[in-house]
C-alpha cells in the first residue's frame, strides 16, 4: 500500500474541479494548471525512487485487496510515462499561454487540459482492464471537448468523425472487456494473466485477444489510423500537440501492457500480427508524410510512423525490441509535442500551413530554424540525439526474432521521415524571405521557451542516456517478467 | 435464456451498424446508442443470468448472482448516457455552424 501511487490522478482532477468553479479568474488558473503538472512531476519523482528500491507499489482503493476491488499500480513503466506526460502537458501549457486565445482560456481549457491529463495518468496506473476503459473515457470527453473548443467550421466535421470513431471502439472496448470476463471471471490485470495462464490461451482467447488489439489500434492509430489526420490538424497547436503526443502513446500503453502481462502465450500469433500492422502503418504512414506539402498534414502523418516503429519492437517480443519500444516510446512522447510546437509556431508565424507559400524565415528567425532542425534530426534518429537509442535496439530486437522485414520497413521508413521533415526545413528556412517583420501574423514571444525546453530535453536524452539506462532496465524486466507484476499486486501467494 | 439474449443482442448490434452506416447524423447518433444497449445487454449476459441466489456469499447458499457484472453494467450506461448527450449537443452545433447533417458534405479535408 503506498498512497504516493493515486497523487498523479487526484492532482489534475481537484485542481481541474477548483478552476471550474473559477471561470474568469485566467491567472488563478493559468498558475494551479502550471503547479499541479510540477506537483505530479515531483510525485513522480519519488514514486520512481520507491520502485526503484522497493519494487512496484501498489494501492488498494477503499481496502479492497486485489482481484476483489479496483487496484492502482504504478510499476516503472507507468512511473516513467507519467514523468515524460507531465513534463510535456507542462511545455504545452506554456505554450497554450500565448497561443490559445482568451476566448477559450475562458471557456474552460485549462480544467478540461487537466482532466485529459487525469485519464491520462490513471490509464497508465490502473491495474483493472474495466477501470482503464474508465480513464480511457475520462480522457477522450476531455479530448471531445478539446477538439472541438473554438467550433469553427474544420473543428466541428473533424469532432464529429472523431467522436463517433472513438464511440464505436469504446463499445468494442466493452465487448472485449465482456467477452473475458465470461471467459476468466476476472478483471484484474494480475489476476487475468494467472487464469490466462491456467486455462491457456486457445482459439476463442486468442480471439479475444486480438479484439483488445483492434480496440487500443483505434486508440494508438496502429493501422486503423483513418480518423487521424484529420482530427490531429483540426484543433489549435498547442492542443494538437498535446493530442500527439500523448492520446496515442496511451493505445500503445494499453498495448503493450495487455500483450506482455495477459496474453503473451502465443506470439506466434498476436505478436506476428502486431508486427505486420506495424510495418503497414510505418509503409502507409511514411508515404502520407512525404507525399502531402502541407506542414499540419506532414507532422500528423509522423505521427502516424512513429505509432508504428513503436509498436515493431513490442512486437519483436524480445528484451531488446521492449528497451527500444520505451526508449522509442519517451523520445516520441517529447520529440511529437515539439515537432508540433514548432510546425504551429510557424503555421502561427505566417498565417498558412502551405509549404509552398513559405520561404526564408531563417533570417527572421534563427532560433526558431535552428531548434527545428534539431528536432527535426531527433526525429528521424540521427545520432546524438534522443531517438538514434530507440531505433537501434528496435531494429536490433526485430533482427533476433527474425523479423527482418519489419526492421527494414523500419529503417527505410526512417529515411522517408527524414525527407519529410526536411522538406519543411528546406521550404520553409530556406531561400528568399518573403515576409518581414510587420507582414507576420503573430510573434513569437514567449512561444520559443516551451520549445527550447523541449529541445534541450531532446538533447539531454541522447547524451545523457546512461542516466536513465537504469530506470528503463527495470522497466522492461518488469515488463517481460509478468510474475513481478503478479506478486506485487496478489502478494505471493495468488492462490485465489 | 443466455441463447435469447445472445440472438437480442445480435440484432441490436445489426440495427446500430446499420443506422450508423447511414447518412444522416441524427440516424447515426441513434446508431450509436442502440448499439451501446446491445453492449450493456452482452455484459449482462456475459454475467450468467439466472443463478438462483442472492449477491452474496452466503453461509446457507451456496449459489450466488455474480454483482460485477451490473456494476459494470450501470458505469457503462452513465459513460454512454455522458458521451450520447455531449454528441447530440455537438451535432446541432454542427449542424447549425455547417448547415448540413449529412455526413456526404462533411468529408473533404479543406477549410471552406
Amino acid at each position: 500500500m503506498n498512497n504516493l501511487v493515486i497523487l498523479p490522478i487526484i492532482i489534475p482532477i481537484i485542481a481541474g474541479m477548483i478552476m471550474v468553479i473559477f471561470r474568469e479568474n485566467l491567472i488563478l488558473q493559468r498558475f494551479l494548471s502550471v503547479f499541479s503538472t510540477i506537483a505530479i512531476s515531483v510525485a513522480t519523482l519519488l514514486l520512481i525512487i520507491q520502485i526503484s528500491s522497493k519494487g512496484i507499489q501498489t494501492l488498494y482503493l477503499g481496502g479492497w485487496e486485489a482481484p476483489f476491488g479496483v487496484s492502482m499500480v504504478a510499476d516503472m513503466f507507468s512511473a516513467i510515462l507519467i514523468l515524460v506526460t507531465s513534463i510535456v502537458s507542462l511545455c504545452c501549457l506554456l505554450f497554450a499561454f500565448n497561443s490559445i486565445g482568451r476566448e477559450r482560456e475562458s471557456y474552460y481549457f485549462y480544467p478540461l487540459f487537466l482532466f485529459l491529463i487525469t485519464g491520462v495518468n490513471g490509464s497508465f496506473l490502473t491495474g483493472d482492464i474495466f477501470n482503464l476503459f474508465v480513464f480511457f473515457e475520462v480522457m477522450l470527453v476531455a479530448s471531445y471537448v478539446l477538439i472541438s473548443l473554438g467550433s469553427t467550421r474544420t473543428q466541428l466535421r473533424e469532432s464529429i468523425k472523431y467522436i463517433l470513431i472513438n464511440i464505436i471502439s469504446s463499445f468494442l472496448f466493452l465487448v472485449a472487456i465482456a467477452f473475458l470476463y465470461a471467459m476468466t471471471g476476472t478483471l484484474n490485470f494480475a489476476h487475468l494473466s494467472l487464469r490466462v495462464a491456467e486455462v491457456g490461451q486457445e482459439g476463442l482467447m486468442t480471439t479475444v485477444a486480438l479484439l483488445f488489439l483492434i480496440v487500443f489500434s483505434l486508440k494508438a492509430g496502429l493501422f486503423l489510423f483513418f480518423w487521424l489526420p484529420g482530427s490531429y490538424s483540426a484543433p489549435p497547436t498547442a492542443i494538437s500537440a498535446i493530442f500527439a503526443a500523448l492520446l496515442t502513446k496511451v493505445g500503445i500503453y494499453a498495448i503493450m501492457r495487455v500483450f506482455t502481462l495477459v496474453f503473451y502465450h502465443r506470439p506466434e500469433v498476436t505478436h506476428l500480427f502486431i508486427g505486420i500492422l506495424a510495418a503497414v502503418t510505418m509503409l502507409l504512414g511514411a508515404i502520407g508524410a512525404v507525399a502531402f506539402w502541407d506542414i499540419k498534414r506532414i507532422l500528423t502523418y509522423n505521427v502516424i510512423v512513429g505509432v508504428g516503429f513503436i509498436l515493431a519492437g513490442v512486437a519483436s517480443f524480445t528484451t531488446e525490441g521492449m528497451t527500444g519500444s520505451l526508449y522509442y516510446l519517451i523520445h516520441d512522447m517529447i520529440i511529437k509535442a515539439l515537432i508540433f510546437l514548432l510546425g504551429g509556431t510557424i503555421v502561427h508565424l505566417t498565417g498558412t500551413s502551405k509549404l509552398k507559400e513559405i520561404s526564408g524565415l531563417i533570417r527572421l528567425h534563427p532560433g526558431l530554424g535552428w531548434m527545428f532542425f534539431i528536432a527535426a534530426l531527433s526525429l528521424s534518429g540521427i545520432p546524438p540525439l534522443s531517438g538514434f537509442l530507440g531505433k537501434i535496439f528496435i531494429s536490433e530486437g526485430t533482427f533476433k526474432t527474425g523479423y527482418f522485414w519489419l526492421g527494414g520497413i523500419g529503417l527505410i521508413t526512417s529515411l522517408m521521415v527524414l525527407y519529410s521533415i526536411m522538406k519543411i526545413f528546406i521550404n520553409g528556412f530556406w531561400g528568399h524571405t518573403d515576409l518581414t517583420e510587420e507582414k507576420e501574423k503573430g510573434t513569437t514571444k514567449g512561444l520559443l521557451l516551451p520549445i527550447g525546453i523541449l529541445t534541450i530535453l531532446t538533447i539531454a536524452l541522447g547524451l545523457g542516456t546512461e542516466g536513465i539506462h537504469g530506470y528503463v532496465d527495470i522497466a522492461v524486466e518488469g515488463l517481460m517478467n509478468p510474475s513481478q507484476y503478479i506478486e506485487a499486486v496478489l502478494g505471493s501467494n495468488p492462490a485465489q | 435464456m443466455e441463447t435469447l439474449m445472445s440472438i437480442l443482442v445480435g440484432i441490436l448490434f445489426a440495427i446500430g451498424t446499420y443506422l450508423i452506416l447511414t447518412k444522416t447524423l441524427l440516424r447515426i447518433i441513434l446508431g450509436t446508442s442502440i448499439l451501446g444497449h446491445g453492449v450493456n445487454l452482452l455484459i449482462i449476459t456475459m454475467g450468467g443470468l439466472k443463478k438462483g441466489g442472492p449477491p452474496l456469499l452466503g453461509i446457507k447458499n451456496l449459489t450466488y448472482a455474480d454483482s460485477l457484472p451490473q456494476a459494470l453494467l450501470l458505469t457503462a450506461i452513465v459513460i454512454n448516457f455522458a458521451t450520447t448527450a455531449l454528441f447530440l449537443v455537438l451535432s446541432y452545433r454542427a449542424y447549425k455552424v455547417l448547415g448540413t447533417d449529412d455526413t456526404e458534405q462533411l468529408r473533404g479535408t479543406e477549410n471552406e
